[in-house]
């Protein structure tokens, strides 16, 4: 308990000494967090008409963000997963990090169900026991269920460690890797439920295919390791912990690997809808080239083409790939592309045509940007923290004792 | 073309049984700090007649509204409410809808009535696209009906489809463009696709010379795929037939609205404009009492009437009699004849919902 208590302690005096980068960035950070927090209770009292959703196009840039942040909580297994199944040794210095962002992103996730709700006060009525839970059918609960799972294993495990640091303990094998086993399946099994979540609506003919488990995955595993990659090198040249370079360079080599997977399977979506060219591929056309005149998304669309397939050829050159200079360039480039593929370009024109046939578009509102940077906001200031912390312990800044 | 018609065939005296049990304590009224369930374990049946008088008392206040909202924030899903809780959240919304609207609002709870199965049969052949259903509908349901996009809520569409896609003048416009290689057929407007609020035509006369029409609204599927969907059970289809919403349990978040096949259901974006004037005071609990910002409502085949032996009001309203209601188990049912003898099919049959809508023509 005495243990636990300066653990509390010492975390908190530790993450909240900073230099003027330090507070600056999270100063700027929190005035957004404010700015999300006023349209968010705008959202609650005026209703979701300040956003630009309808009842045709139900979802937008909330459900959005809500999809592609579960891939990059997901994402995180490519640490833990070479760390321990491989013994990659410069992994296993960094695993707890991953698991740091896994945290957040889930926490952003959660937000972003908020964000999306049209009643987030009743949100009560999902929870077992005071609740219902339309258990298992409906996917949305079992969504939840994996994700709350994913959250707790996460923070269990980053924490055990973190602490067993701190403390200057041994870890006990026995109870820890059973845990980091499960969050490696789990990982695979939030995605894939998400994944789901779309993909079984028969209404939703865009959406309505059994590639979508796979190409969320491939484009998870490519986007959360570059951010985990930007990450990386912004702790090396911002603080005294030094992430190995082989732990980079093999992040970069999964990112790079997975965003080929992710271009082939769009490419194989392509042809499959548009060589037969049915009214069930007017979704994926409308994205491409606009339909009945309506062209809002295209240059979504072939933004994200370019960023991805720019990326992967980066990549694909050695001299770029190693130079971690460089680096950050095509991996901000993938972040960006598969962002706007697996977001907008993916949940809105499923919507389009609706099922009666309905041509209509979906412009975000103010109120829909500010929250989702916001929510961002949030999710990068708990990242920081959370960074920050595990840092400092695995640094042994932060040590049980040491502090006066 | 615009039809107003308040319906009074329903009034507050026909009140079902479960109405006049008493069980009208309302702890939240008198106690909102305490959750209705413990209020009731603690007090005990023995209590309630007191309860009752206190409860009596209290509404008279003017924060009866406000206590009212505050127990509603509290009660259990429709399905797992006890008939005393039904009868209790029924007196706490007809105290809360009376004060908000001006009049005197019943809430209705019958159940299903037993060896009943509506059923719902359209003659497309007849249809003139008057939309005189539409808009009987929306008066009759309490819908939205704001200018605002996303404050005016209409449950029923009548596509309009243009007559003439395989015309004689219309042989070069088929795929590919201009060479007419194609008789008809014309790939760039498929047929059945609609441009936005094209359901929303207003012409001079109907019918139009060169247009057909197919209304549209909820199927009342056997096999609903937005009550698989619901993560909280608020959808689901009552013993009787129709997939209902306890509007007080749903959570907003849209799953139903991605997986219905037909378009069938809308988001309450906002709080629902509904002039008091216009508000129709016979409700149901399942069907059509005004509902909230945030929640998803659709077509119930107007509950408060079919379950009093009365036609839904897009039925009695349509003036070319294209609409036919009636109950599936009854072979002599207007609805089983016309399954027996015309034409029939389902809208989307391949998708394995099983609506309880036919469409048929002579």
């Amino acid at each position: 308990m005495q243990q636990l208590i300066s653990f509390t302690s010492d975390y908190t005096r530790y993450v909240l000494k900073g230099g003027t980068k330090f507070y600056a960035w999270m100063g700027s950070l929190a005035v957004l967090i404010v700015g999300m927090m006023y349209v968010f209770y705008l959202q609650n009292t005026e209703g979701l008409i300040v956003t630009g959703m309808t009842s045709q196009i139900h979802d937008g840039l909330y459900f959005a963000n809500l999809v592609f942040l579960v891939g990059v909580a997901a994402g995180a297994v490519t640490i833990v997963f070479p760390a321990y199944v491989y013994h990659h040794e410069g992994m296993h210095k960094v695993t707890v990090l991953g698991e740091m962002l896994a945290i957040s992103a889930v926490i952003m996730v959660t937000m972003f169900v908020f964000a999306h709700m049209g009643r987030p006060d009743r949100l009560w009525h999902m929870l077992p026991l005071i609740g219902i839970y339309n258990f298992p059918h409906s996917m949305l609960g079992w969504d939840v269920l994996v994700l709350t799972g994913y959250l707790i294993l996460n923070a269990i495990c980053g924490f055990y460690y973190l602490w067993v640091k701190y403390t200057g303990g041994e870890i006990n094998k026995k109870f820890f890797m059973p845990l980091v086993y499960i969050s490696i399946v789990w990982a695979l099994s939030i995605h894939t439920v998400t994944a789901f979540l779309i993909s079984t609506m028969p209404a939703r003919p865009m959406w309505f295919h059994s590639m979508m488990p796979i190409r969320f995955i491939a484009t998870a595993f490519a986007a959360g390791p570059c951010l985990i990659i930007l990450a990386f090198l912004v702790i090396r040249n911002n603080t005294r912990f030094w992430v190995d370079d082989s732990a980079i360079k093999l992040l970069t080599t999964i990112v790079t690997w997975c965003l080929g997977i992710a271009l082939f399977l769009t490419m194989s979506e392509i042809v499959v809808e548009l060589y037969a060219r049915t009214e069930h591929a007017n979704g994926l056309y409308y994205l491409m080239f606009g339909l009945h005149g309506l062209t809002n998304l295209v240059p979504w669309f072939w933004g994200a083409v370019i960023l991805m397939v720019v990326s992967f050829v980066l990549f694909l050159i050695p001299s770029i790939r190693n130079n971690f200079k460089l680096l950050p360039i095509p991996c901000t480039m993938a972040f960006a592309g598969i962002w706007i593929e697996k977001g907008m370009g993916l949940i809105v024109p499923g919507f389009i045509p609706t099922p009666i046939g309905e041509v209509t578009e979906y412009y975000p509102t103010f109120v829909e940007w500010l929250l989702t940077l916001g929510i961002w906001a949030f999710g990068f200031f708990i990242l920081t923290i959370l960074l920050k912390g595990a840092i400092g312990i695995l640094q042994g800044e932060i040590k049980y004792g040491a502090a006066k | 073309m615009t039809i107003k018609e308040t319906p009074q065939a329903c009034p507050a005296k026909e009140h079902p049984p479960a109405c006049t049990t008493p069980a009208s304590a309302d702890p939240a009224a008198s106690a909102p700090k305490t959750s209705r369930r413990d209020f009731l374990k603690a007090g005990g049946m023995l209590s309630l007649s007191s309860l009752m008088g206190t409860a009596a008392l209290m509404t008279q206040s003017d924060d009866a509204e406000a206590a009212a909202e505050w127990g509603e924030h509290f009660q259990k899903n429709y399905r797992l409410m006890t008939d005393a809780e039904k009868a209790e959240a029924r007196l706490r919304l007809e105290r809360r809808y009376s004060q908000e609207y001006g009049k005197q609002v019943t809430v209705d709870t019958t159940d299903a009535q037993p060896g009943v199965l509506m059923g719902y049969a359209l003659n497309i052949r007849k249809c003139i696209g008057c939309r005189r259903c539409v808009h009987a509908c929306v008066a009759e349901n309490n819908q939205s009906r704001g200018t605002r996009p996303g404050e005016k809520i209409e449950w029923i569409q009548v596509l309009r489809m243009e007559r003439g896609e395989f015309s004689k003048d219309k042989m070069g416009h088929g795929y590919p463009e201009g060479l007419g290689i194609q008789v008809g057929g014309n790939a760039y407007t498929p047929a059945g696709q609609v441009l936005e609020g094209q359901y929303h035509y207003a012409p001079e006369a109907v019918p139009e010379k060169d247009a057909t029409y197919m209304p549209i609204a909820c199927m009342q599927c056997e096999k609903p795929p937005c009550v698989k969907v619901c993560p909280v059970r608020t959808t689901y289809r009552e013993a009787d037939g129709p997939v209902v919403i306890d509007y007080n349990w749903c959570i907003g978040c849209r799953m139903c609205m991605g997986a219905c096949p037909y378009w069938a259901r809308r988001i309450n974006l906002t709080t629902p404009v509904l002039p008091k004037e216009e508000m129709n005071p016979v409700t149901h609990y399942l069907g059509n009492r005004p509902r909230m910002r945030g929640v998803v409502e659709k077509c119930h085949w107007c509950l408060q009437r079919t379950r009093h032996d009365r036609y839904p009001a897009c039925v009695e309203v349509c003036p070319v009699g294209a609409r036919k209601f009636g109950n599936l188990l009854d072979p002599e049912s207007e609805v089983s004849k016309i399954l027996e003898r015309k034409n029939v099919f389902r809208l989307k049959a391949e998708l394995n919902t099983f609506p309880k809508f036919f469409y048929f023509y002579d």
